[in-house]
């Protein structure tokens, strides 16, 4: 079973999101979204000061064995890109909720937050799959 | 049914994530398959082939009647132990399956043919068997381990008996060797020196296990098609399949044309082609971003093509693949990513050999 942290909030399209302050959030692909992945060989990110809205395609995370489309999970302002990732797409395997982060998004509207999954609600998801 | 190989328990022991391959459940990975695929490159991997097909032919007629099955000509073999690459055709000149024959006597062959088309391939032998004094005997006892690597074959050898490491010392590139328990041949599908090892299923997961104690890394089939495809190989049943003339997925070399008197199964099909034939194999490069994948339109001089397989090449760091493609090309090409046409470099399929760029 792969690890779903308590604190996080998911989107079913596999987006973890992070709260850091100030309508501040990060966001990410899950353990289990990098699982079904495989090693990652590219990721391309978002531009940094573009507008996105809940639901977009915004970044593609491309594994060996497919490209995947990664979307915005609430509607905002990209503040900044883990630029990281140029180099070290790997990060994204190894450390998904941490290192393998992908972009910080200034929300437009934090009750948005409210119709993203707990851990529980996303582990559901997973097993429905 | 799910088929499973005698190793099973040492890939689950292992961690591996197992897929099912044409009814046979293998490893994909052990964890990551580009740290798999670049320890192939940089010192030894080994991989559980034993899924694939052996079969033995002998009998007087055992040579007259590979000199008909195989587009490739057995009487090039003059070594015992020697091997030799080739195409198996139908009549039309498609490939019924690509295989590897070894020669130890005018009697006496072995072949190692594709586990996908096992079923196949044994009713081919069978039919065009029809009229020869042969006898076709499959090994299902034999499990098979690729070593493979700059450092496999030294490890490898520190599992032998004196006597096998006297019956490989010096061997060439593609030979193969009976000594003792073990069938041990210099053949692989990686573009690195190494072994195919034929070791009796019952002592196999005990040989695997001493290979893991030397320090070699397990490797999965998802290191397997990235290897081979770095080191220009052909995989059945995506680059060419009973449809495809060998003409037309660059294995003209193993096709012997001479001598003319020697009739083959799918030569006229073949001549026809290679008067008519319209299509080739090439190699494709792209430097930026992005991963080229089987299935993918390629625009070319002169018409359209299709990748037959792609991947993101771990040695390079950036994306080959090959492509059927109208023979007019030239050497760029276009292919469509994500929606958007980008321009490619043509060059011969063969990315990487010996850990080492291939120059195009």
């Amino acid at each position: 079973m792969s690890n779903i942290p308590a604190e996080l909030r998911y989107a079913a399209s596999h987006e973890w999101v992070r709260p850091e302050g100030n309508g501040v959030y990060t966001v990410g692909i899950s353990e289990h979204a990098q699982e079904l992945l495989g090693d990652m060989v590219f990721v391309e990110l978002p531009e940094v000061g573009s507008n996105v809205s809940a639901g977009d395609d915004v970044a593609v995370a491309e594994s060996v064995k497919a490209a995947s489309d990664v979307y915005a999970p609430i509607s905002g302002e990209i503040l900044a890109v883990n630029e990281e990732l140029e180099d070290s797409p790997e990060l994204v395997n190894s450390d998904p909720y941490g290192d393998g982060w992908m972009f910080r998004i200034k929300a437009d509207d934090e009750s948005e937050l409210a119709e993203l999954l707990d851990a529980e609600g996303y582990e559901n998801s997973i097993d429905e799959e | 049914m799910t088929n499973k190989t005698v190793l099973h328990p040492k890939h689950l022991e292992a961690g591996a994530k197992m897929v099912d391959f044409h009814g046979w459940e293998m490893p994909i990975n052990y964890g990551s398959q580009i740290e798999e695929h670049h320890a192939v490159r940089n010192d030894a991997g080994m991989f559980d082939v034993s899924h694939m097909t052996i079969v033995d032919i002998k009998g007087a007629q055992a040579k007259a009647y590979l000199r008909y099955l195989l587009a490739n000509d057995v009487d090039k073999l003059k070594d015992k132990g020697k091997a030799l690459y080739s195409g198996m055709l139908n009549e039309a000149g498609g490939v019924v399956d690509d295989l590897i024959v070894y020669f130890f006597a005018d009697d006496d062959y072995r072949l190692v043919v594709n586990s996908a088309t096992r079923e196949k391939d044994i009713n081919w032998l069978n039919k065009v068997a029809e009229g020869f004094d042969i006898q076709i005997i499959e090994q299902p006892n034999l499990a098979m381990i690729a070593i493979q690597g700059p450092n496999a074959k030294a490890k490898t050898a520190e599992l032998f008996s004196d006597e096998q490491k006297a019956a490989v010392e010096g061997m060439k590139p593609f030979f193969g060797v009976q000594s003792g328990e073990l069938f041990i041949a210099t053949t692989g599908y990686t573009g690195e020196a190494g072994y195919e090892v034929m070791v009796p299923a019952e002592q196999a997961c005990d040989f695997w296990q001493k290979l893991l104690d030397l320090g070699i890394q397990p490797c999965g089939l998802g290191a397997r098609d990235t290897l081979r495809l770095e080191a220009g190989m052909n995989l059945y049943g995506q680059d060419m399949d009973e449809t495809i003339s060998p003409l037309a997925a660059n294995m003209g070399w193993t096709i012997s044309w001479l001598p003319e008197e020697r009739d083959f199964m799918g030569r006229k099909a073949l001549e026809e082609y290679n008067r008519n034939g319209k299509d080739k194999l090439v190699g494709l490069v792209m430097e930026e971003k992005g991963v080229l994948r089987a299935g993918l339109t390629v625009k070319v001089e002169g018409g359209e093509g299709v990748i037959t397989s792609g991947t993101f090449s771990p040695t390079l760091g950036y994306s080959i693949a090959m492509a059927r493609v109208p023979s007019s090309v030239r050497d760029t090409a276009e292919v469509e990513m994500r929606k958007k046409w980008v321009t490619v470099r043509v060059v011969k399929p063969s990315f990487v050999r010996n850990g080492k760029k291939v120059e195009h």
